[in-house]
């Protein structure tokens, strides 16, 4: 197999871009993932997208990203798989140079969460869930994390503000990522004090949902530019599972299969036992499901993996560093974007260039973006292969 | 309003009808035809008694658009007696406190509607504390 070079990297602040459409905002992160790349063309684009069908009344982002691009006429398609959208183009990408079909493809995570607020934004969430079982309840995102993250304290003992190394991480990075949504660290006063938003999840232990795009390019190691730029950076494992898309119908739902199933496979894939992973970008749109993503890829055993947060284990200096660029908490959660935000960061970690925040030799980092509570998972080992 | 879409499970709303697999007799709700558990052919109905115990739960301020008259309400994932759990509100709850392992029972109760006078209501299942029977 050809090794699938990530060659350009592109990304937008993340934010409440009311003056920025969709269109221009995956414009502008795939200028600079070209620009990065030396100005590699690609054939194929692929959009990761959740929700702007429902959002922006405004499906078919294959066709509108590559002519926004001014790559009208390449082959261009949206892969959505909920929150692991991105991930899943990432996948798509990965796929297209590694078969040989393709000799540049451009990756592209787009989403516009705030053009509207409320109740609406939350409908639109629900349809990642099971819609005839589960959404029509009145189930949301929210409340099938609060109610398992209930279930997870109960069943260990978990004291309350348990989860808050989740969130203090989370900002502390965020602090030293100029296009996170929140640069500012916070204390574990804020976290206890903080607003109970669906019991027992408070508001930090929430995502914001809001507005970014990022992008990649990907390429063959033979067609990189003569005098290319950047230290060489190549995606290693790419896998995805599937579970039970309704949170009820798991056999644990404590344990997220796909995690581990996905991880797994991209571990096998790059040759690489546990130990050897630099840092792990989760999923973390809420606390818990970072826990349960540590706990079912091995970091930590079941009913642990709130531990390594409390216990200070995640920090950029700790045994498994997570959310290095402030993970979903303090980047932001931007839908169908965020698998390509963690692919950029995950570049830009091993590459070097990650400043402030900076994982000391840095060689493999393992990303992982879901859908859902993990009724879909997709992983990526992403590996720097030169000095 | 997809009206055809909610006629079609009136049976699952209203009665709670899975299936019963002949294989190896697990339940199943709702009915897919396929048994999770042995992965053989399951098209046979079964009605569920309705009882159950609450797995976990949370309650809902900020609800998403067509359950706003409703907020705050209690959701959460039963475990029914027969084996499936299954993901509804709480009601009837007055000042009871919700505990992991309550013992609920359904009932058929209004679960959302369309937000305009001529939009269609929608019913189905909840759930309620039930006295424990000895």
């Amino acid at each position: 197999m050809t090794d699938v070079v990530i060659a350009g990297i592109g990304q937008t602040e993340v934010g409440e871009h009311w003056n920025i459409s969709l269109r221009e905002l995956a414009f502008a992160a795939i200028q600079d993932a070209v620009r990065d790349s030396g100005g590699l063309k690609p054939q194929a684009l692929f959009v990761g997208n959740m929700l702007s069908p429902n959002l922006s009344n405004q499906a078919h982002l294959g066709a509108l990203v590559a002519d926004h691009a001014g790559l009208t006429g390449i082959e261009a398609i949206t892969i959505e798989a909920a929150g692991a959208s991105g991930g899943a183009a990432v996948r798509q990408g990965y796929l297209a140079i590694s078969s040989g079909m393709v000799d540049v493809a451009l990756v592209v995570g787009v989403e516009k969460f705030t053009d509207q607020v409320g109740p609406g934004v939350d409908a639109a969430l629900a349809t990642a869930s099971d819609s005839d079982f589960e959404a029509v309840q009145g189930m949301t995102p929210t409340s099938q994390a609060a109610l398992l993250m209930r279930r997870y304290m109960h069943e260990y003992q978990v004291p309350a503000d348990g989860f808050a190394g989740f969130a203090i991480t989370a900002h502390a990075n965020g602090a030293g990522n100029k296009f996170a949504m929140f640069q500012k660290a916070i204390k574990p006063e804020t976290y206890a004090k903080a607003e109970i938003v669906s019991e027992p999840l408070n508001m930090f232990d929430i995502a914001p949902n809001v507005d970014g795009a990022a992008a990649l390019i990907l390429t063959r190691r033979d067609l990189l530019p003569t005098n290319f730029a950047h230290p060489l950076v190549k995606i290693s494992g790419s896998a995805s599972a599937s579970d039970t898309l309704a949170l009820h119908d798991r056999k644990d739902m404590l344990y997220f299969d796909t995690a581990q199933l996905s991880t797994g496979k991209a571990m096998k894939q790059a040759g690489i036992m546990l130990d050897q992973i630099s840092f792990f970008e989760y999923h973390d749109m809420f606390s818990i499901y970072a826990a349960l993503e540590i706990e079912a890829v091995g970091f930590a055993i079941k009913g642990k993996g709130w531990k390594l947060a409390a216990d200070n284990k995640i920090g950029l200096k700790g045994k498994i560093p997570c959310a290095t660029m402030g993970g979903l908490k303090a980047r932001g959660f931007t839908g169908g974007a965020t698998g390509v935000y963690q692919a950029v960061e995950a570049a830009t970690q091993l590459r070097g260039q990650a400043g402030a925040n900076q994982v000391a030799g840095a060689k493999y980092g393992l990303i992982q973006s879901l859908g859902g509570p993990a009724s879909t998972a997709v992983s990526h080992i992403i590996e720097r292969i030169q000095a | 309003m997809e009206i055809p879409r909610h006629w079609r499970l009136k049976q699952q709303r209203y009665s709670l009808v899975g299936e019963v697999c002949p294989h190896c007799d697990y339940k199943i709700f709702p009915p897919r035809d396929v048994c999770p558990n042995c992965g053989d052919e399951a098209k046979e109905l079964y009605t569920f008694s309705g009882k159950g115990e609450v797995y976990s739960y949370t309650t809902i301020y900020e609800a998403p658009s067509g359950y706003d008259a409703n907020a705050p309400y209690t959701v959460a994932i039963v475990k029914l007696q027969e084996g499936p759990m299954i993901t509804a509100q709480l009601t009837d709850l007055g000042d009871q406190p919700v505990e992991i392992g309550m013992p609920v029972e359904m009932v058929t109760r209004r679960m959302r509607n369309d937000g305009d006078e001529r939009g269609i209501i929608v019913y189905g299942y909840k759930f309620r504390p039930r006295l424990a029977v000895a």
